[in-house]
């Protein structure tokens, strides 16, 4: 199991970029971290999701 | 006047209103930004949404800078991995810092916001720190490497004011960089009366957020942190009050 | 043009003991500039700290017209809480002058604010008169012809035991500038005696590099006093014509270097009367200014001696610097720098410094001689018989500690022998 922004999501196996076209994240809008570590854009394709991962996906909001 | 610029970190402004995009709707960020006349705009860094809802990004003029916050960071190395989130989300190098400890008041801590100010510095980006207003933090925060400091004029979200008027002006007097009030700025009046005494911007969102109409109020802001800057660089006349006493002369022993 | 001199002083003065060579190197000195050394050039083992200070202050004292300013200007200033660079110039400046009494209240209402009404009390020891400097104005010049004397470290003693017994709790040493005659040692063992009899030392000695700062800071030394003489660098040239003290930039960077060694405070001043005494307060108040900007933690004072008549050359004076001017400028120093040190020094008139004592000054010397090895006679009125140099200028309040304090108490003054935890 994967866990993404906070849920348990079963896609080890597949890379981020694969997991990413399955869902409706804005892929120019957002970073990534996995396990504490920023994950560039361009390693998206290249970075398979494992087991145990903590993956976490952000972007803007308002706020002051 | 139009050489009056605000530098942050190289980055010249003619604006010196930053404006907040908390609590209220995205579609009142456009006309906010543009009755504000604002050339910078904080953002958060949140969870994305899986949904494709609205982007914030979609809302925000093209030209004005922004500025994301570490909101959220309880310490310093939280306020770092979300300054390099923010980064990641490739709209450049400025980071407002603002570290919270405490969930009731919502104070900055200083010691951990100096922390973090070093850090980011050094990793290249623009720091503008959001503090509570003590010379000696200020005094490290230049050294960190800070491009401003932000001290706050009353508790966040209170729009009580320059309650820490004095210790502001300290600040304004001592610290080489620009002083931007942040937090607690309610009213015009009240962002007029920081300029007026030299603060270099004014940060307001809740005064805003919460006005009857948040473009209406974005232009009245506007015009008062114009006004206060103006008399701010024109010098305030004042009627001379002292040496009104009938007491001796002080410098009655002079002779030669 | 700013500068509207009465007259120049007139200080060349040719000792009949100096030899034929001598005076020849004197007249070459004195008469033909390319004689001299360049006098903004470091010698070799002089510390360079690369600080930018002294930019800031020279290039703020050069734009400095005096002229400039209107009643408006002073008046805006005197009516504003607080007193920034431009304010302060309008207070120097001559558009001041009718507002001095203004000034005086404003001033005496910042003194009250950071002192209170208390005044510190302080005795300068001179521990040796030999200097190897030709600075033209001064007793002590190494063509003077004067009786030159160094204290040994038990006549350094007993000087201090009598001035202690006096009930004075702060010294400041002095020495001539003479690095070979009053070397580092010698110094540092004054630093030591007088860390057992008193609870501050200062010292006022030839500008040193921060090493040498730093060890006599570890023997007692506390406070560093160095005199730029005038921040004005071409008369700077024309008055310094010998020796290490010609050297404009590693003096002015004396009071930085002391700083970085750990040393408590440091003093600053012009002597006032040598250039454009408006200029040269600018730029003292300035260098205090900016250094303490820079090192926040740094106690600062600013004294603001006239020129006097010295030993063989008594037609020396201060120039246009009368007492309304030297009032102006320390009234100008309190406002723009309320949190200051001010000393005034026993130069000036009893009934002066008692005036400025109630308005702004804060450290007051009593019980002074410029003299070598002279206080015991002094003190007590009873003469040993033994030799003693010769004084550096002439003073002109020669009140004792005890008469000084009774005459604070009846200014209503708090007379503070010192306040001084050491850590």
């Amino acid at each position: 199991m994967v866990r993404i922004n906070g849920e348990e999501l079963d896609v080890a196996g597949s890379t981020l970029s694969e997991y990413l076209s399955k869902t409706d994240y804005d892929a120019n809008r957002i970073a990534v971290e996995i396990n504490n570590n920023i994950l560039p854009k361009d390693k998206y394709s290249k970075t398979v999701l494992r087991d145990g991962d903590i993956v976490e996906i952000v972007s803007f909001v308002g706020g002051g | 006047m139009t050489d009056d610029k605000l530098i942050i970190g190289g980055h010249e402004f003619t604006s010196r209103f930053i404006l907040g995009s908390g609590k209220y709707s995205l579609s009142l960020i456009e006309s906010a930004v543009r009755d504000a006349g604002a050339q910078i705009i904080t953002l958060a860094v949140r969870r994305a949404n899986t949904n494709k809802n609205e982007n914030i990004l979609d809302f925000i003029p093209k030209g004005v800078t922004l500025l994301p916050n570490t909101s959220g960071a309880r310490n310093a190395d939280e306020a770092v991995r979300i300054a390099r989130l923010a980064r990641e989300l490739g709209c450049g190098d400025f980071i407002k810092i603002e570290i919270m400890r405490d969930t009731k008041y919502l104070l900055p801590d200083n010691s951990e916001t100096v922390k973090a100010t070093d850090i980011l510095a050094r990793e290249g980006f623009v720091v503008m720190p959001y503090m509570y207003p003590d010379l000696n933090i200020a005094r490290d925060l230049v050294n960190a490497g800070a491009s401003c400091v932000m001290p706050l004029a009353s508790p966040i979200g209170s729009n009580k004011g320059l309650e820490t008027k004095e210790f502001i002006k300290i600040l304004i007097d001592e610290i080489p960089l620009p002083v931007i009030v942040d937090a607690g700025i309610g009213r015009p009046s009240q962002a007029c009366e920081a300029m007026e005494m030299g603060a270099a911007a004014i940060m307001a969102n809740t005064a805003l957020a919460t006005a009857g109409d948040v473009a209406l109020m974005a232009s009245a802001f506007k015009l008062a942190i114009e006004a206060g800057r103006r008399a701010y660089l024109a010098k305030l006349g004042r009627v001379l009050t002292r040496g009104a006493s009938a007491s001796d002369p002080l410098t009655g022993f002079l002779h030669d | 043009m700013t500068e509207v001199k009465a007259v120049n002083n007139s200080f060349f003065v040719d000792s009949a003991y100096l030899s034929e060579s001598a005076l020849k190197k004197k007249h070459e000195l004195e008469n033909d500039p390319s004689s001299r050394t360049d006098h903004m050039k470091y010698m070799p083992d002089m510390e360079i700290i690369n600080s930018d200070i002294r930019e800031k202050v020279l290039s703020q004292m050069q734009n400095y017209d005096c002229q400039s300013y209107t009643a408006k200007d002073v008046e805006a200033s005197l009516s504003k809480d607080g007193c920034d660079v431009e304010d302060f110039k309008a207070l120097l400046s001559p558009a001041a002058e009718p507002y001095l009494e203004m000034m005086a209240k404003r001033a005496r209402e910042e003194t009250a604010k950071h002192f209170g009404n208390t005044v510190y009390m302080f005795t300068p020891l001179y521990i040796a008169n030999y200097c190897e400097n030709y600075c033209v104005y001064c007793g002590f010049n190494c063509y003077n012809h004067i009786k030159r004397m160094r204290l040994d470290p038990w006549q350094i003693e007993h000087e201090m035991k009598v001035i202690a017994d006096s009930g004075m709790e702060e010294i400041l040493l002095l020495t001539g500038e003479s690095p070979s005659m009053s070397d580092i040692g010698y110094i540092a063992d004054a630093c030591r005696l007088a860390r057992r009899y008193f609870k501050t030392v200062g010292l006022e000695i030839y500008p040193v590099n921060t090493s040498d700062y730093k060890y006599l800071h570890e023997c007692g030394a506390d406070y560093v006093t160095v005199f730029q003489e005038t921040y004005d660098p071409q008369r700077y040239e024309q008055l310094h014509l010998m020796g290490r003290k010609r050297v404009f930039p590693y003096r002015f960077d004396a009071q930085e270097r002391a700083l970085l060694a750990g040393m408590r405070g440091v003093a600053f001043s012009a002597l006032l009367g040598l250039a454009d005494f408006r200029k040269d307060a600018l730029a003292s108040a300035l260098h205090a200014y900016y250094l303490q900007k820079k090192y926040p933690h740094a106690e600062i004072s600013l004294s603001c001696p006239r020129l006097r008549p010295i030993i063989n050359n008594d037609r020396i004076n201060p120039l246009d610097v009368h007492e309304r001017q030297l009032c102006q400028i320390i009234c100008a120093y309190r406002i723009f720098l309320p949190f200051a040190g001010i000393t005034v020094s026993s130069r000036e008139s009893a009934v002066f410094r008692n005036g400025i004592a109630k308005i702004a000054a804060t450290k007051i010397s009593a019980g002074v001689s410029t003299g070598i090895g002279d206080h015991e006679s002094k003190y007590t009125g009873k003469d040993k018989g033994e030799k003693s140099g010769d004084e550096q200028f002439e003073i002109n309040d020669s009140r004792s500690l005890e008469k000084m304090r009774k005459d604070m108490q009846d200014e209503g003054l708090w007379p503070v022998l010192n306040d001084y935890l050491y850590v």
